[in-house]
């Protein structure tokens, strides 16, 4: 046994709103940059749904993920070693810019540069990509939202393309979800392992999976690796990026962005203890509908003296131990089997995973004039709602509809058990007990699912007291990598001597220090680049006046600037 | 003209190869964040996936018959039996068909990057010049082997080989070199020049090719290491913290 931890992610679905704030504060915070404005290292799909980059799931085509060999072993479903390395000239199945949008900002300076007229003045939208015009904007990262299930998009995904004629026509009427996505951060990462350099690796600490930019070569077969396309190729740099969990704040203690901004408070963060030794075994399962089991058998019991003694001896902290006792990961995915892993059947071992939504069939019964928190009336949905069951076994248990079932059923019996409490009614232990569970049982889901506060959903413990406050302070400060002269980020076309930013990457708290001075400081535009460059408004900083984004100013404003310091 | 015959076939190599291998070592130290194929292929890959292979691997035809008509004394293969015409006709032809893979796998490639307007975009101005000397240095080794197929014969493995192998005992016979025709002269001199270049533009990539990708497991485990985190990386040159 060769114990190991990792931070893991469990979402409860039931509560996404479908707002995208963690899109857009994890954007603002890493990738908000030249090179990855179509990059989305979380992103929000409505499902049913082609998601993002579309069809995404259809691994016959990208080829993503792991595959068994006839003689049972494990091989990346694009292939071998000798076969990536030579086919490396030219990545046959790597997605194209539009397969995920072509990016795009607008033409502000007509609106401000327009002469008086009787027209409105139209901002229109301008690639940034080719930085042509384009007639029309056909796609982006959320471009099906809420039209999950409509003709034009549900048919065209890849998971409803699984289930029976019968069941895709029933399922425009069914019903539609929201699946918050970023890196699964695996345990046995399809990305690393296609990776030629050996740049992507996963951190023997917390099972954080990154790329080391010094050492990727922009040969890009992780992007065909990884079988939920997380893996980004920022066109600018020529480097791979991808999700990093937040790691300069989770060694800090704290949560990611996306799950401290989550308005609906669905994300959990935890330590999980594994056994690394057994991955690949696991992995190997020859049953796809396995695998879910497989990988929940590689979970250890913190509480487990044995598992505690192997830890010790592996080097895990004790404040990891504890930490991986009070992990609500832990007890959402192995205690109470309500949280399951997304797509087992690509053999990653995903460490993101999900709550399925209760919440349509509890929808559908309520439309129907039932009572949709009664748990008679909510089991006998879950039967009869076989539809979004298969859907969500499509998801999340490679077709296998029996876990699924399990998990809805004990979110049904956890929703009658607190009605009972809230009318004032006694607990019924007949509830807890028709699901395999305990009334306590039940409340500590309802703690962890309803309840949520931030100390039970958030139980990370800091990577070392002594470097976390250094660390927090990059993490903290402003928005990350973005200033000129930083490690790809900034300045206009060719601002390197040797190609796109070029040069030494600074450490991160001094890049901190400068980007936060310049900010703070500095009467520059932070993106003046040069003739040519253009102002995208997502990313000006309010510093300075770029060209074109303000009508001229008279002259005599100069004395005004001295003062307010040409803000 | 003795002058510069000294100069091109006796100084100029070292130059060229100092600046190389010195270059690669400084970029490598200073620029390991740079050091990347940039690739192209997220914004056009129906031309890249026929031009690119071709290039690379009609490349390392190009490479290995250069190490075998160079480095191969002549009398070597004489002595196994080819005689200088069996050997003539072989460099000849397999010359001439790796040099037009390569240089039409890179004319297309140029094609490709000039017309494809985000490619383009996304070329810098060194890339340009790294441009010119490779099509330069390429098209100089095509023009040479079509030349010595269809015209005037040369031995060149009475000169040029010869010369090139006294490189390396640092005794050039520049002679040699100098009795070489034009085409040879002027082939030699650019694909000088482009080595000197080379550690500064993207070309480093092929410094770095995988191979090692072949022997290493799959899975890449790494460690957070504490000494060397954000914050605690050795400073530039210069920076570093006085007092501590």
């Amino acid at each position: 046994m060769r114990v190991m931890a990792q931070i893991a992610m469990v979402m409860n679905l039931d509560k996404c709103i479908g707002c995208h704030t963690c899109s857009v504060t994890c954007k603002q915070t890493w990738t908000n940059r030249a090179g990855v404005e179509y990059a989305w290292f979380n992103n929000v799909e409505t499902r049913p749904g082609q998601g993002y980059p579309r069809r995404h799931e259809d691994q016959e085509r990208w080829r993503g993920g792991w595959e068994l060999t006839r003689r049972g072993r494990l091989r990346p479903r694009s292939g071998g070693r000798l076969r990536r390395l030579v086919s490396i000239f030219a990545n046959p199945v790597l997605p194209n810019i539009r397969d995920y949008y072509e990016p795009w900002t607008y033409d502000y300076r007509t609106l401000t540069e327009a002469p008086t007229g009787d027209d409105f003045p139209v901002a229109a939208p301008r690639s940034l990509i080719s930085g042509e015009r384009m007639d029309t904007v056909p796609w982006s990262a959320n471009w099906d939202d809420n039209l999950g299930g409509m003709p034009q998009h549900g048919p065209d995904d890849p998971v409803l393309a699984r289930m029976s004629e019968q069941v895709r026509l029933e399922f425009e009427q069914a019903f539609m979800f929201y699946l918050p996505r970023i890196c699964e951060h695996c345990l046995n990462p399809s990305c690393v392992a296609t990776c030629p350099s050996g740049a992507l690796y996963k951190r023997a600490e917390d099972g954080i999976v990154l790329v080391d930019q010094d050492r990727c070569r922009g040969w890009r077969m992780c992007v065909t690796g990884c079988p939920y396309k997380k893996i980004y190729f920022n066109h600018r740099t020529g480097k791979a990026e991808k999700c990093t969990f937040c790691y300069p704040r989770v060694e800090a203690g704290l949560p990611t962005v996306c799950s401290e901004t989550c308005v609906g408070r669905l994300r959990n963060l935890g330590v999980l203890l594994y056994d690394a030794d057994r991955v690949r075994e696991a992995a190997a399962t020859p049953k796809e509908q396995d695998l879910y089991e497989a990988q929940l058998r590689l979970f250890l019991d913190p509480h487990d003296p044995a598992v505690a003694d192997a830890a010790e001896r592996a080097g895990i902290p004790l404040a990891w131990l504890d930490a991986a006792r009070r992990s609500p990961v832990y007890d959402l995915i192995a205690t109470h089997r309500v949280a399951l892993p997304l797509h087992p059947e690509y053999r990653t071992m995903p460490m993101v995973w999900y709550v399925p939504p209760l919440s349509p069939v509890v929808e559908s019964l309520t439309a129907t004039g039932h009572d949709g928190e009664d748990e008679q009336n909510l089991f006998g949905a879950i039967e009869t709602l076989r539809i979004p069951v298969a859907y969500l076994a499509e998801l999340f248990t490679a077709g296998d509809t029996a876990p699924v079932d399990a998990a809805l059923r004990r979110l049904a019996a956890m929703r009658a058990h607190r009605r009972r409490l809230n009318l004032g009614d006694a607990p019924d232990p007949a509830i807890a007990a028709s699901v395999g569970m305990t009334t306590e049982q039940l409340d500590d889901m309802y703690r962890l699912l309803a309840l949520a506060k931030y100390e039970d959903r958030y139980v990370i413990p800091t990577a070392a007291v002594g470097a976390a406050e250094a660390l927090e302070e990059s993490a903290l400060g402003g928005c990350s990598l973005d200033f000129e002269g930083g490690p790809g980020m900034g300045g206009g076309h060719g601002s390197g001597p040797f190609g796109e930013a070029s040069g030494r990457p600074a450490p991160a708290a001094v890049e901190n220090f400068h980007a936060l001075r310049s900010r703070a400081t500095d009467d520059r535009p932070a993106d003046a680049a040069g003739p040519g460059a253009r102002v995208n408004l997502l990313n000006w900083d309010g510093n300075g006046r770029p060209a074109g984004l303000f009508p001229p100013r008279p002259e005599r404003d100069t004395t005004d600037d001295t003062h307010t310091g040409e803000r | 003209m003795a002058a510069l015959n000294t100069f091109l076939w006796g100084a100029l190599p070292y130059l060229a190869i100092g600046l190389l291998i010195s270059g690669t070592i400084w970029r490598y130290r200073y620029d390991r964040f740079g050091w990347t194929t940039r690739s192209s292929e997220l914004y056009e890959s129906r031309l890249l996936r026929i031009g690119s292979p071709l290039f690379h691997i009609g490349l390392f035809f190009v490479i290995a018959g250069h190490v075998i008509g160079l480095l191969i004394p002549a009398s070597w293969t004489a002595a196994v039996g080819v005689n200088e015409a069996t050997y003539h006709a072989l460099a000849l032809a397999l010359g001439v068909v790796a040099g037009v893979l390569t240089f039409g796998g890179l004319v297309l490639l140029i094609w490709r990057r000039r017309t494809t307007g985000p490619v383009f975009l996304a070329t810098t101005r060194n890339d340009k010049v790294m441009y010119v000397f490779l099509v330069a240095a390429l098209g100089t080794g095509l023009a040479t082997t079509l030349i010595n197929a269809f015209g005037a014969t040369y031995d060149y493995r009475t000169t040029v080989s010869p010369w090139l192998r006294s490189l390396f005992t640092f005794l050039p016979d520049t002679g040699l070199m100098a009795e070489a025709p034009t085409e040879y002269h002027l082939h030699v001199t650019i694909a000088l020049l482009l080595f000197a270049l080379l550690p500064f533009t993207r070309l480093v990539h092929a410094f770095t090719a995988p191979v090692a990708y072949l022997f290493r497991p799959y899975l890449v485990y790494r460690s957070r290491d504490v000494t060397r985190g954000p914050g605690t990386a050795r400073p530039r040159r210069g920076w570093e913290r006085t007092g501590s």
